[in-house]
């Protein structure tokens, strides 16, 4: 378990005001998506992972180290957290130099890590102007920089993606990949899902202080099998489809793709979804090009089980 | 199980001290530029220089005639005791060392340090260390500049008096009383800083404990920084009035241990605080 983060019955609340209840989570390695709406507790969860703040109960492990061991902790561990502000005056450069001279490194080293950490997010240019005149996405790049400065085994990231653009988030998201095969292990808390959702292994879905559930998404799938499954099936005639499916009274929903060669379907029993539309194209009136899920992703997932205004089922 | 000391000090043996003094002496050294680098320290200059100013002013304006050194010097003496002692060196300070930590955590740039591998202990030390050289650096140049301008219009009796007179001793004493006053003051604000959101209001409560200290019972008079540094003025500048009639007369404490007993406050002063370093939380939202 020398690999993994532990939540043991992990616990916060501030005062009155819960944080987190009763969270009891292991995290293997891999690049990990924490879910939930604004004040879920995700934020929190990362918090007491690295030692921000304390457990009101519980204990946390991470890769065997705890943050109250700081020397070895952050060694191994690199935080991007949410807040966006930087100590006054200081240059992107300055910034990240400082923190890894913080580490005990050579001058040199701190120097070397110093520019590979920003040319790594494409801030090599900007590194000797202050950050006070830096734009958001700039900024957001800084703190990723000085977080895999060092080269950390873990990197927690708190909403990421938020202030960048298009292709900041896509080169950003790259980066995360590459860290990702490179053995690191992710945990990220992203509003942006469906870009996530892409490079995620597991997801952890979090509202109100609980966890609600965890697993990879296809697992997580599972647990909401009771829920009408949506699936995009592209054909040549999908009215028609859609028609003859709506027969079956397990279909609930039928929705026309915007293009008008497919429809998406909603079905309370997959199993005999799949032998209806088997024989349905057995038939030949409907040419079938392609079939695949609607909502095994993060996002779907994260409808059901938080539901659009963020309530808890 | 080994006996409690032959634990301990193998335990102690195993602990990375010479990574903890190189993160402590270059967060020392990051934290000083901060300190007086700064646009917002402008303050903390007008308070350590503006007697400096005002001797200088004195040294072109006024005579200097040696019969009037000895007056020079119980004013540069009401200075170092009623000024900085009580101002220059009490606000600097509230401003120094309030920044530290309280100041990081309303600029929201605190958690930088928290998740850097530096042990919170070895960050709360490093901080007041860097605070305290910076008033130091401050101050001690302000006394000594005071000190030099004082004497200087006198001419050769003001040499006379400096280099083979009782000058050098009392300018040594002065700075001994400025760095325990910077290391005392140091101390309690930062822990101030840690307790409270805003520590203006507690460090004021302190000041007026401070004021009133003449005149509180001998005991109590024990718990302030102002009284052992009031042993160790070279040149003694009575009250008078009415304050001198509410006066409590301590019975004189020697200068070793009115230095010993600053430093103890101190040593106090600072382990609570690092216990509190140890379990500070980030919550910017509150602040």
């Amino acid at each position: 378990m020398m690999d993994r983060i532990i939540f043991e019955n992990v616990s916060k609340f501030y005062g009155e005001v819960l944080g987190v209840n009763r969270i009891s989570l292991t995290i293997p390695p891999g690049i990990t998506t924490l879910v939930g709406p604004n004040g879920s507790g995700k934020t929190t969860l990362m918090n007491l992972m690295t030692g921000l703040v304390q457990p009101s109960s519980g204990h946390i492990s991470v890769m065997g180290l705890s943050p109250g061991n700081a020397t070895e902790f952050f060694l191994n561990v690199g935080y991007c957290t949410q807040f966006d502000s930087f100590p006054r005056g200081i240059t992107g450069w300055q910034f990240i130099f400082d923190s890894l001279m913080l580490h005990g490194m050579s001058k040199s080293e701190a120097s070397r890590l110093t520019r590979e950490s920003l040319e790594r997010v494409q801030l090599g240019d900007a590194a000797e102007r202050r950050i006070a005149g830096y734009s958001k996405g700039m900024r957001q790049k800084t703190r990723l920089a000085q977080a895999i400065a060092h080269h950390p085994r873990v990197l927690v990231l708190d909403e990421p993606l938020n202030g960048l653009d298009p292709m900041a988030r896509a080169e950003s998201i790259a980066l995360f990949e590459e860290l990702g095969r490179q053995g690191m292990h992710l945990l990220i808390s992203s509003h942006i899902l469906d870009e996530v959702d892409r490079i995620s292994d597991r997801v952890v879905l979090i509202t109100g202080g609980y966890l609600i559930a965890e697993g990879n998404i296809q697992e997580v799938r599972q647990e909401v099998r009771e829920k009408p499954m949506q699936v995009l099936i592209r054909c040549d005639h999908p009215e028609l489809l859609a028609s003859k499916m709506f027969a079956i009274n397990h279909c609930v929903e039928a929705r026309l793709h915007a293009d008008g060669k497919g429809v998406f379907l909603r079905t309370g029993d997959i199993g005999q979804f799949y032998s209806t539309l088997n024989c349905i194209a057995a038939e030949g009136l409907v040419k079938i090009e392609a079939v695949a899920p609607a909502d095994d992703d993060v996002n779907a997932i994260y409808q059901y089980l938080i539901g659009p205004d963020g309530s808890a089922l | 199980m080994p006996p409690a000391p032959t634990y301990l000090r193998k335990h102690l043996a195993q602990q990375p001290w010479g990574l903890w003094w190189t993160q402590a002496w270059r967060l020392t050294g990051m934290e000083v530029r901060r300190n007086l680098f700064s646009w917002r320290a402008s303050w903390i200059y007008f308070l350590a220089f503006i007697p400096a100013v005002i001797i200088c002013i004195h040294l072109v304006v006024d005579p200097h005639l040696p019969s009037l050194m000895s007056e020079d010097t119980n004013v540069l003496a009401g200075i170092v005791q009623f000024y900085y002692i009580r101002l220059g060196v009490f606000f600097g300070c509230l401003g120094i060392f309030s920044r530290l930590i309280r100041g990081e955590m309303i600029e929201r740039s605190l958690h930088f340090y928290l998740l850097s591998p530096v042990r919170r202990e070895v960050l709360l030390l490093g901080k007041f260390a860097a605070g305290s050289i910076s008033a130091l650096l401050l101050f001690g140049t302000a006394i000594s500049a005071d000190f030099a301008l004082i004497y200087v219009g006198f001419g050769a009796a003001g040499r006379d008096y400096v280099l083979h007179g009782p000058g050098l001793g009392q300018w040594e004493a002065y700075l001994a009383i400025i760095v325990l006053a910077c290391l005392g003051y140091g101390a309690v604000f930062l822990l101030l800083s840690m307790m409270f959101r805003n520590p203006t209001p507690a460090a004021l409560l302190v000041w007026g404990w401070e004021a009133i200290n003449p005149i509180l019972p001998s005991l109590l008079q024990r718990f302030s920084v102002v009284f052992y540094l009031h042993h160790l003025m070279p040149v003694s500048v009575a009250a008078e009035g009415l304050f001198a009639l509410l006066t409590v007369q301590t019975e004189p404490v020697s200068g070793r241990a009115s230095t010993l007993g600053l430093l103890l406050l101190i040593g106090v002063v600072l382990f609570y605080s690092c216990y509190r370093m140890r379990t500070l939380e980030i919550r910017y939202t509150s602040e």
